[in-house]
């Protein structure tokens, strides 16, 4: 079983807290995306270690993008 | 002994007055606010700086058809040059993006402007103002700096300073103005509501978007199209991405250039015969009343389209319908995570916001209409 963790809103990404094998616990903190001047910090939709990161640090996504999956 | 009596004269310090030196404190107040806490500092700085030299005596700075201040005044604003050029500005930062994709959010921003019309009749009815007077004080609830600025000018040009620092301070305290009335007309419920998405906006809305609209808002209120032409203008040039030098000069350069010319002679008008007066009071106690009612009246009509809508809208939204872009947004979108930390309300707020700014340039025409 895996899960996606899709971008909640469009910005930039600023900081990942992840990489492969991270091993997260739900509501970690792993990403953070600043959209209108604003620090939005993405969280862990579950429990489980990660298996892929999509997106990297300096990158523009649009709402729903793939940010990373946990596995 | 003459010669030198009259050379003593010509020192200001000899002219000095009370009131002057009052101002002063208002300037310095203004200036600590914008260097300590970063309150609207584009704005708050030059105003406090043009207030204290407003007040030094025997400058000739605002003596008509001479004062350097008075020529930045009377071309800059009394011409109605400078508030459209920042909207030229404000039009290519802004991404309608959020609004197209959710169009139903554009009454929110509507909804917003009922503070300005019940501040305007407030202002008139109760408390004595002039039409035109009234008018002005009540645009400072859209929360839209060069509005009211241009409003002023056109209406009621002496109480311009007083309603441009109410309009400039309460905009840098939104977040302190807006959070206890928002928790206060919502349940921990309502503010936990997810927005979802609705759809993705392809570019050739984005791009008809401005060319629509100002055809339409100009047929409607063609009293609003200075300001809304620049505007739309601007967002063309953001949209098309083949202007992107125009695009870039607008929004950067060139807004910086006439934020100063703005500034300036603005702060500039409050010297101290025409501000120190009971009235100056009564326009700050009434544009924080229009700006309380505005919030207000956005989240109560979220509230009202909720009864009739299946998609339930985050009552919160309407809050941004006040324009302050995009402080009202970001304040939105702090509220909301206090609720629920995984409620990611910030762009569904841009849309009201942004319709919040189109709605306060169609109430300020409105009022040029019916009033001029």
């Amino acid at each position: 079983m895996s899960e996606n963790v899709l971008a909640p809103l469009a910005g930039k990404i600023i900081k990942v807290n992840i990489e492969k094998g991270t091993k997260i616990e739900e509501d970690d903190e792993i990403f953070i995306i600043e959209a209108m001047k604003m620090e939005t910090p993405v969280f862990a939709p579950c429990d489980g270690i990660i298996k892929d990161v999509k997106s990297r640090k300096g990158d523009e996504v649009e709402e729903d993008d793939l940010l990373a999956i946990i596995e | 002994m003459t010669d030198f009596l009259i050379a003593f004269k010509t020192i200001g310090f000899f002219h000095l007055t009370p009131g002057m030196i009052f101002m002063w404190f208002i300037a310095l107040i203004l200036i600590y606010l914008a260097v300590a806490k970063e309150y609207e500092p584009l704005l708050l700085l030059p105003i406090g700086f043009g207030i204290l030299i407003a007040n030094l005596p025997l400058t000739g700075l605002m003596e008509p058809e001479q004062g350097l201040l008075w020529r930045f005044y009377h071309y800059g604003i009394h011409w109605e040059i400078i508030p459209p050029l920042i909207f030229l500005g404000l039009g290519a930062l802004t991404d309608f993006g959020p609004l197209l994709a959710n169009p139903r959010l554009i009454f929110l921003g509507a909804g917003a402007q009922i503070g300005v019309y019940i501040t305007f009749f407030t202002a008139y009815k109760i408390m004595g103002f002039e039409l035109t007077e009234a008018a002005t004080i009540g645009i400072i609830g859209g929360a839209d700096g060069p509005t009211t600025i241009f409003l002023a000018s056109k209406m009621a040009p002496q109480l311009l300073g007083a309603c441009a620092v109410a309009a400039y301070s309460y905009m840098a305290m939104v977040p302190i103005i807006q959070p206890p009335i928002m928790r206060a007309l919502t349940t921990q419920a309502e503010r936990k509501i997810k927005m979802k998405k609705v759809r993705k906006v392809n570019k050739l809305e984005k791009l008809f978007f401005p060319i629509v609209s100002v055809i339409l808002i100009i047929l409607l209120i063609p009293a609003s199209a200075p300001l809304i032409s620049m505007f739309m203008l601007g967002n063309l040039f953001r949209e098309a991405k083949v202007v992107e030098r125009l695009s870039h000069t607008a929004q950067n350069e060139l807004i910086n250039i006439v934020t100063i010319f703005l500034g300036l002679p603005i702060g500039a008008t409050m010297n101290a015969d025409s501000f120190l007066k009971p009235k100056v009071i009564f326009i700050f106690i009434l544009g924080l009343f229009a700006f309380m009612i505005s919030t207000a009246s956005g989240i109560l009509l979220a509230k009202f389209m909720n009864l009739f809508s299946k998609r339930k809208i985050n009552p919160l939204l309407g809050a941004a319908g006040v324009s302050a872009v995009p402080m009202a947004a970001r304040v939105v979108h702090k509220v909301g995570t206090q609720a629920d930390k995984k409620n990611y309300l910030l762009m569904y707020a841009m849309g009201p916001n942004v319709a919040g700014v189109i709605g306060t340039v169609i109430a300020a025409g409105i009022f040029v209409t019916c009033l001029t």
